[in-house]
């Protein structure tokens, strides 16, 4: 893998005494921000789904799952209770990978080409897209969480402040996924597809649902399945991180799972590797 | 110093040859039209021009700068319309610019004043504030340029601008493009029409991947460069 040098400061094209990384990064941020605000319906509809969720599905199933004590529940719960963490886990999951359709999207449309020839390296480019998507996903999620509030389902205040980080860790591994994905995609006809390939048995091969225990008396491939599953662990991250606890076996899957991910998006994106050496 | 140079450049698309051993240099300052019909090779050049990817074999240096071991100073110093429009046309044609300027170090009112002066160059000041997407096909490539021009770069790579246009915005954006290497900028400007190619322009005929001509437009084509292109690329006219 090319590994690429920031460019020299005081070039001509760098100067002002204002870091030129930095700068591209903010610019990145802004033109996703404005890019979400302009776009008012999907704000809604990434709302919308966790909504029906906990409103009609979680409201059913109440009386038919019965949820026994585990950390980092302290008593019985109800069922929209725990699943809170895992619809946010949905939404940082399909805010992610709409972020990397979006990527497609714009290589179809050329913009991504402006992007890629920015004279920085690449993997700074990617990384700023990325970071810029995870923040307005993280933003969603707060969203949700406020209307949640709204409906009952409150955390303490110091779990709204933590759940910052767990998110932001969960949101940027599902966007490194999507980054993979969206290096490896060339139309957006096969996007689709491949999203039901991974979206559907990530959501629903986790503890967002259920807890794994209640999996493991259905089956216990399934909640081996689970367990291995990184998503289950940004769920858990997420879920211990909003009653203000700690998960460090979810901490560290769901970080390594980014390194990973990251690396073979990044590589996936080299010039002369990754799969845009292999067609235009 | 030469502004552009391409050796030896050899790049597949599996197991086709999309560019063989292409090698070429254009000097600071020059209008270079590189002409060729459909699938000779001169997006995939662009590709690698611009380090979309790397070729298999071969070297670029774009304004003294080596793309392999110096990408970032070579992408500094390059401008670039791409022959798809890589505008945001729910952004404001100052806001498209200033996206580009920020991409490329440039913030604040530094990067305003560059904008608003490539905008003015361009003949496009007084559209700054207007939405991309109102504007007309023609305005929209003046845009490019426009945008293409604010870091100051030495080199200017242009993949068939003028596709969809009307005659008149063609000729205009020709025109401009003409003044600016006139002006000192070194332009290589890709399109399959004739009729875009001055007698004085440098010009390199590219088909199948491979070079064909290489030299003064006038001298390659004689009293009809048309004529010519169509015989060296072997289609029917």
């Amino acid at each position: 893998m090319t590994v690429e040098a920031f460019p020299v400061a005081g070039s001509e094209t760098v100067g002002f005494l204002k870091p030129h990384p930095f700068i591209a990064l903010r610019a990145i941020v802004h033109r996703e921000t404005l890019r979400f605000l302009s776009q008012r319906g999907r704000l809604i509809a990434s709302l919308v789904r966790p909504l029906v969720w906990l409103f009609v599905f979680a409201a059913g199933f109440r009386a038919a799952l019965g949820l026994s004590i585990t950390p980092p529940y302290q008593t019985y719960i109800t069922y929209e209770i725990y699943i809170v963490p895992g619809l946010v886990g949905m939404i940082l999951l399909f805010s992610g990978m709409q972020s990397s359709l979006s990527l497609v999207y714009d290589r179809e449309m050329g913009s991504m080409r402006l992007l890629l020839t920015a004279p920085l390296p690449r993997w700074w480019l990617l990384g700023c897209r990325l970071l810029a998507g995870s923040l307005i996903a993280v933003l969603q999620a707060y969203a949700f969480l406020a209307i949640a509030a709204l409906y009952g389902i409150r955390f303490p205040w110091l779990g709204y402040l933590l759940a910052a980080p767990a998110m932001a860790a969960a949101t940027m591994m599902l966007g490194a996924l999507g980054l993979l994905l969206s290096s490896f995609i060339r139309q957006l006809e096969n996007f689709a597809g491949v999203m039901n390939f991974v979206i559907f048995p990530m959501f629903f091969l986790s503890s967002a649902l259920y807890p794994l225990w209640k999996m493991a008396e259905a089956s216990p491939r399934l909640r081996d399945l689970c367990a291995l599953n990184p998503f289950t662990h940004a769920v858990e991250l997420i879920r211990f991180a909003l009653y203000a606890k700690g998960n460090a076996t979810a901490l560290a899957v769901t970080l390594a799972a980014f390194v990973v991910f990251g690396l073979v998006a990044v590589w996936g994106y080299d010039p002369a590797r990754g799969m845009t050496a292999r067609k235009a | 110093m030469s502004g552009l140079t391409v050796e030896d450049i050899s790049h597949d698309w599996g197991a086709r040859r999309a560019l063989d051993g292409l090698s070429f240099s254009v000097e600071p300052g020059r209008f270079c039209a590189l002409l060729g019909p459909n699938g000779a090779g001169k997006s995939t050049l662009f590709g690698v021009l611009t380090r979309l990817f790397a070729p298999r074999a071969g070297r670029i240096v774009i304004a003294g700068h080596d793309m392999n071991r110096e990408p970032s100073a070579a992408l500094a110093r390059m401008g670039v319309v791409f022959q798809a429009s890589t505008l945001d046309l729910d952004l404001s044609v100052k806001r498209n610019l200033l996206y580009f300027a920020a991409l490329h170090g440039l913030s604040g009112r530094e990067a305003e004043t560059r904008a608003m002066a490539a905008l003015d160059r361009l003949g496009m000041a007084e559209r700054a504030g207007e939405k991309a997407a109102k504007l007309n096909g023609g305005h929209r490539r003046r845009m490019e340029i426009a945008r293409a021009l604010v870091h100051r770069p030495k080199v200017l790579l242009l993949d068939e601008p003028t596709v969809g246009l009307d005659a008149a915005s063609r000729a205009a954006i020709t025109q401009h493009v003409h003044d600016l290497a006139a002006e000192g900028l070194t332009v290589l400007w890709s399109t399959h029409l004739v009729d875009e190619v001055r007698a004085q322009d440098r010009l390199v005929i590219l088909h199948r991947g491979r070079v064909l001509a290489d030299g003064e437009a006038g001298d390659i084509g004689g009293d009809d460069l048309n004529q010519r292109f169509l015989a060296l690329t072997g289609d029917q006219a």
